[in-house]
């Protein structure tokens, strides 16, 4: 029954009232659906977990990150760039270096892309998903006691995401330098196009279509303006920005596959295991 | 005896379509009691299902429109059988009443320039519809159903009124419902009542109306002793969805013609330039080449024929069919595929592409759509002061389709959306100004009445025996659509109200099983008195007028008779009456028309 | 063709079970030509919402197959043949008898909303422009299917978040609001607040379901966090504020309806 009651105030701000609750409807099950719903949080599992995996044991082992002249290459691992550190293989760093920190110096620097990943609205979605089980799959019962989302600590902190999302941008400078400096064969000929200059630059300009096609980043091109029309600079971005969003969660996959494709790819050059072919 | 629930208001409004939302906000800000009663969930009216949309003659387009050529396509459109006094003061006010929209929060489409975008459509001289898409309906709706929320206006959603009670003095004094989802019964006391409960659709088998097109309005407003004028005036859309057969029906919005759909036959024909009446000759296009040129420039040519009155559209329709020209169906082919790009059509009709690709996995961008008429909406209705809506019963108001009067014998499209603001408001200030004026608080209500209207609703829980209201709605459907369908002779009307009589019997004999609580099958027997009622006077009505003009079209006398032209139908019953008592049936006079109003419809079109 | 096989949930706040219907398959048919042949024949008092059948009420909201959909829009051609097609009502709230639910809550929430706020009317009407308008036509082809609240397993899965979340569809009317190039309020603290937006973990059930396929994450409940962001928790922006000396409105300002 649905009767909506008059009420002396006009707007009620307190929290309704629950006359809500009730029997519901259906059966006590967890689920209806028969379809095999599992299937994705289980592909979303598995790829992120070997992500992390391999990742940490990347970051960690601190060798191997940089091809440098000896290989008559300039190629260096998206996981250590910058590299900032004392323990920086020569040639890999381009600044002054900090000598206390000891350990890789990819820890120095993994959190901000880490960062950006951890509070990206389709990674949020998608571990919210699959790791947390809250829902597992569309009416499919999120099993646990209480909830409260994004609304209390730790998970407030998910709306710092601009925030590395600008830091993300100057990554995205760095590492298109990276890109830049891949076509110099130090010793064979000078530049060149090999396959790592091809894997640097293709995860170059995955980061940037990631990091453009991030939700902070249409809201700050224009998203947050209440008229466009009074705002005609501000629309062109977001409209420029807009189709790249509709595609956040594919570039956050295909750019998270080559990022770990090119730690793995310089990896197996800088340790000898092949050989870095040179197209032309 | 248990207590019966009840509430007294100031006004009650029936029916939460366009109507009786805009009458509602009306009469809630002049500071009074109102309730909105409606039979489904708020927001879920027929008034959603309205596409193209509204009318109203503010020449952003076409600075040359303004209100005098939209009260002469009204006139025309109508076939002159309106209420002029309607016309006029619809036409003269729905401006208003859109711009009102806007700032209560509507998102009209906009020119260039930022003012309400408006579109062509059939029998409007000028691109006079402001609309959204091809949403326009829900767009109305959202906005007067936010704008009652904010007023804080008591709404009962899911209640059924089966009866309204009247006083002594012949004035009404309230209503008798029942709650849906209980199935319990509820009682209003009320100073004024405004009917505003849509059309009768539902009696026909291939409508565009959903289940609660069922006149309950109608049909309590004549019980009550109301009069109800020209029901025979029922219009038949020209594009309804053939097929799926289970979505036959399902409306095709005129917008698509508008927008530059064409008609054609099984043989490729763009046959509607074979149809042209010979009042609507000199400002329609005679060669395609000439209507091409119209869609961009109005002043390049004259109207292509598709967007000539619905009348006259959806009988050409039917004509051709019967010649075997038709679709695969039994419908025609309606083609905008071929004429405009699909980045267009997907954005100048999102629904409709939206509707054919997943209910007949029809891609309209690349195929033409099958479409013949359905029954869309009733000219006729409760006769109404144009000034305040009110009925021959004191204290009882009506608006909207349930009223009559406004379109005469045929409506043109975008012209239902305006009549519900204009006469919506009408209505509520006129029910405001009676509930001020009545003296005392509400009315004491009838006891014994409401436990005789009561224990006639539960009827059909009484009988362990009898008829199935589904099969009942059936048989009526196909009786209404075979016998009282878009083209009518004097014998089949005869028939039509012999087997009225039939089904009046067995409505006397239904019996449904179950419990009170959302029962579909009773809920559906306590619409049937009302179906039967309105289905009495549509055919009394068609029968009587004995001429083809607008909705109604008689084969046996298939020219419009001036004579007649002057004349309205009015249905009566003495108060209290019911689906078995007798409905009377009498030609009376329209109004006669000032000559100033005249002299603007012979002015020949610019 | 062959026959269908329903399994369609019958009972009310007492109770229910599963009751089994075997129809005859027919042509171009959706789930609520099904129920309505079933009402027709075997079980007349089957409690069923519908009333456009056309996908424009958004009445008929139900589960099929455990998934929420509109029975008017899903046609039995798409459901895997030979299984027997499971419909029931919305989980998420209470049941009233078989297929229909008691959807109240949503209604009290849209009572939350304060109303649209416009400058006075210029003497030749409000002027907006088409691009500013596509933004909030987008949440007003919302049909108020409900199936978003229905989905969202914060209400979903958790009775006691009921009163303090709004839920997808009044998200996009808040969105809506927001973006309104003519509205002069500010309702980001009202969102925040009273109308638990950060309860949100853009799952992205509400999008999935949606039967106008508005993109209510992407375009409506993302875009009003990241304006709750500008007004809570960016430094930057609150910076900003301090020295242009702008302020933004409290929930209670925010909440006061126009006249």
């Amino acid at each position: 029954m649905t009767t909506v009651e008059n009420s002396a105030t006009r707007v009620d701000n307190s929290e309704t009232p629950v006359v809500l609750g009730g029997t519901r409807g259906g059966p006590d099950v967890s689920t209806v659906r028969k379809d095999r719903w599992w299937i994705s949080p289980v592909i979303t599992v598995s790829i992120l977990t070997s992500f992390v995996v391999y990742a940490t044991w990347a970051a960690f082992v601190g060798k191997n990150y940089y091809a440098g002249s000896s290989l008559h290459r300039d190629l260096i691992s998206p996981f250590y760039s910058p590299c900032l550190t004392a323990s920086c293989v020569p040639g890999s760093t381009h600044s002054p270096t900090i000598s206390w920190w000891t350990i890789s110096p990819a820890l120095l620097i993994l959190i901000f892309p880490l960062g950006f990943r951890l509070t990206c609205y389709y990674y949020r979605r998608a571990y919210y998903r699959s790791f947390w089980w809250a829902p597992p799959a569309c009416s499919v019962v999120d099993s646990h006691k209480s909830y409260s989302g994004e609304s209390r600590f730790p998970l407030i902190f998910q709306n710092v995401h601009r925030y590395f999302f600008y830091f993300g941008l100057i990554f995205n400078v760095i590492l298109t330098y990276d890109a830049i400096l891949a076509f110099s064969m130090p010793g064979e000929g000078g530049i060149g196009v090999s396959i790592g200059t091809l894997i640097l630059c293709s995860n170059a300009v995955l980061l940037w279509l990631y990091s453009l096609s991030c939700h902070s980043c249409r809201h700050l091109c224009g998203g947050q303006v209440r008229s466009f029309a009074k705002h005609p600079w501000r629309h062109k971005f977001w409209k420029f920005v807009t189709p790249l969003n509709a595609k956040h969660m594919q570039f956050a996959w295909i750019s998270l596959f080559v990022v770990a494709l090119s730690d793995a790819y310089i990896r197996l050059v800088a340790s000898g295991t092949i050989t870095d072919f040179k197209i032309f | 005896m248990t207590t019966l629930e009840h509430h007294d208001y100031d006004v009650i409004i029936i029916g939460a379509g366009g109507a009786g939302m805009r009458a509602a906000i009306e009469a809630k800000e002049r500071g009074l009691r109102v309730a909105l009663i409606c039979k489904s969930l708020l927001g879920k009216a027929h008034t959603v299902m309205a596409e193209g949309g509204v009318a109203a003659a503010m020449g952003n387009v076409y600075e040359e429109d303004n209100w005098k050529v939209h009260f002469r396509d009204t006139m025309r459109g109508g076939k002159m059988l309106n209420h002029w006094r309607m016309a006029q003061l619809h036409a003269q006010e729905s401006p208003d009443r859109v711009q009102e929209l806007e700032k209560w929060g509507a998102l009209f489409d906009r020119t260039k320039d930022g003012k309400i975008l408006q579109r062509d459509f059939g029998g409007h001289r000028y691109a006079r519809l402001a609309h959204v898409g091809d949403r326009t309906g829900l767009e109305l709706i959202r906005t007067l159903q936010q704008k009652a929320v904010s007023l804080d206006i008591d709404v009962f959603m899911e209640c059924k009124v089966v009866r309204l009670l009247t006083g002594d003095d012949g004035s009404v004094t309230g209503a008798v419902a029942y709650w849906r989802p209980t199935g319990e019964f509820v009682t209003f006391a009320a100073k004024a009542v405004v009917l505003a409960t849509g059309g009768v659709g539902k009696s026909w088998k291939f409508t565009s109306n959903s289940w609660e097109g069922t006149g309950d309005g109608h049909a309590v407003a004549l019980w009550a002793g109301a009069e109800l004028i020209d029901m025979e005036c029922v219009q038949f859309h020209p594009t309804g969805m053939v097929w799926p057969l289970s979505v036959r029906g399902i409306l095709v919005t005129e917008g698509v013609r508008g927008d530059g759909g064409v008609l054609k036959n099984s043989e490729g024909e763009r046959f509607m330039f074979n149809y042209i009446a010979d009042m609507f000759k000199a400002e329609t296009a005679d060669s395609e080449a000439e209507a091409d040129r119209w869609y961009d420039d109005h002043t390049a040519g004259r109207r292509p024929p598709e967007l000539l009155p619905r009348d006259e559209v959806a009988r050409s329709i039917n004509s051709e069919v019967k010649a075997g020209r038709g679709s695969p169906h039994g419908g025609v082919f309606l083609d905008i595929a071929s004429r405009r790009s699909a980045e267009v059509i997907r954005r100048r009709l999102p629904s409709m592409y939206h509707q054919f690709m997943e209910l007949a996995g029809v891609d309209i961008t690349q195929e033409a759509m099958e479409v013949g008429p359905t029954c869309h909406y009733i000219m006729g209705g409760v006769r109404v002061e144009p000034d305040n809506g009110a009925t021959s019963v004191p204290g009882l108001f009506a608006a909207g389709e349930v009223s009559g009067g406004m379109h005469g014998s045929n409506r043109l499209g975008g012209n239902s959306l305006s009549d519900l603001l204009v006469f919506g408001r009408r209505a509520g200030m006129g029910a405001a100004d009676f509930a001020e004026g009545r003296a005392g608080d509400v009315p004491k209500l009838e006891e014994s009445l409401i436990r005789h209207y009561i224990d006639e609703a539960l009827e059909p829980f009484t009988r362990d025996e009898g008829e199935n209201p589904y099969d009942l709605q059936h048989d009526l459907q196909e009786m209404m659509q075979t016998n009282v369908g878009i083209i009518r002779t004097g014998p089949e009307l005869d028939e039509a109200l012999e087997k009225l009589e039939v089904l009046k019997e067995r409505v006397n004999n239904i019996s449904v099983k179950g419990g009170r609580a959302y029962n579909p099958g009773w809920n559906l027997a306590t619409d049937l008195p009302a179906m039967l009622t309105v289905s009495t006077c549509v055919a009394l009505g068609a029968r009587e007028r004995k001429e083809s003009r607008g909705g109604q079209t008689r084969e046996d006398f298939p020219k419009a008779d001036p004579e007649l032209g002057k004349i309205n139908f009015v249905s009566r019953q003495p108060a209290g009456g019911g689906f078995n008592e007798e409905i009377k049936i009498s030609p009376e006079p329209l109004p006669e028309m000032p000559d100033e109003l005249k002299a603007l419809l012979e002015e020949a079109p610019k | 063709m062959s026959d269908v096989v329903m399994h369609v949930w019958r009972g009310d706040s007492n109770g229910g079970d599963f009751e089994e219907y075997t129809l005859p398959a027919q042509e171009g048919e959706v789930v609520l030509d099904v129920i309505h042949r079933i009402q027709a024949t075997e079980a007349p008092d089957l409690a069923c919402r519908w009333n456009c059948k056309a996908g424009k009420c958004g009445s008929c909201s139900a589960e099929i197959n455990g998934k929420p959909r509109l029975l008017c829009m899903t046609r039995m051609d798409q459901l895997p043949e030979g299984e027997p097609v499971t419909v029931t009502p919305m989980r998420a709230f209470p049941i009233i008898r078989d297929l229909v639910s008691d959807v109240s809550y949503n209604y009290e929430m849209a009572r939350k909303v304060p109303a649209f706020l416009p400058p006075p009317r210029p003497e030749d009407g409000y002027r907006m422009s088409q691009i500013d308008v596509e933004r909030g036509q987008e949440f007003r082809k919302c049909i108020e299917c409900f199936m978003c609240q229905n989905v969202c397993h914060v209400i979903r899965d958790h009775e006691e978040n009921k009163g303090k979340f709004a839920g997808p569809r009044l998200f996009i009317r808040y969105a809506e609001l927001e973006m309104h190039p003519l509205d002069t309020n500010d309702r980001r603290d009202l969102v925040r607040d009273k109308a638990g937006l950060g309860m949100c973990n853009i799952t992205k059930c509400c999008t999935e379901v949606c039967p106008e396929h508005i993109k209510i994450t992407d375009n409506a409940i993302i875009p009003l966090k990241e304006r709750v962001v500008d007004a809570d928790f960016d430094p930057v922006a609150w910076l900003g504020r301090k020295i242009l000396r702008r302020t933004k409105r409290t929930p209670q300002e925010a909440s006061v309806q126009p006249e």
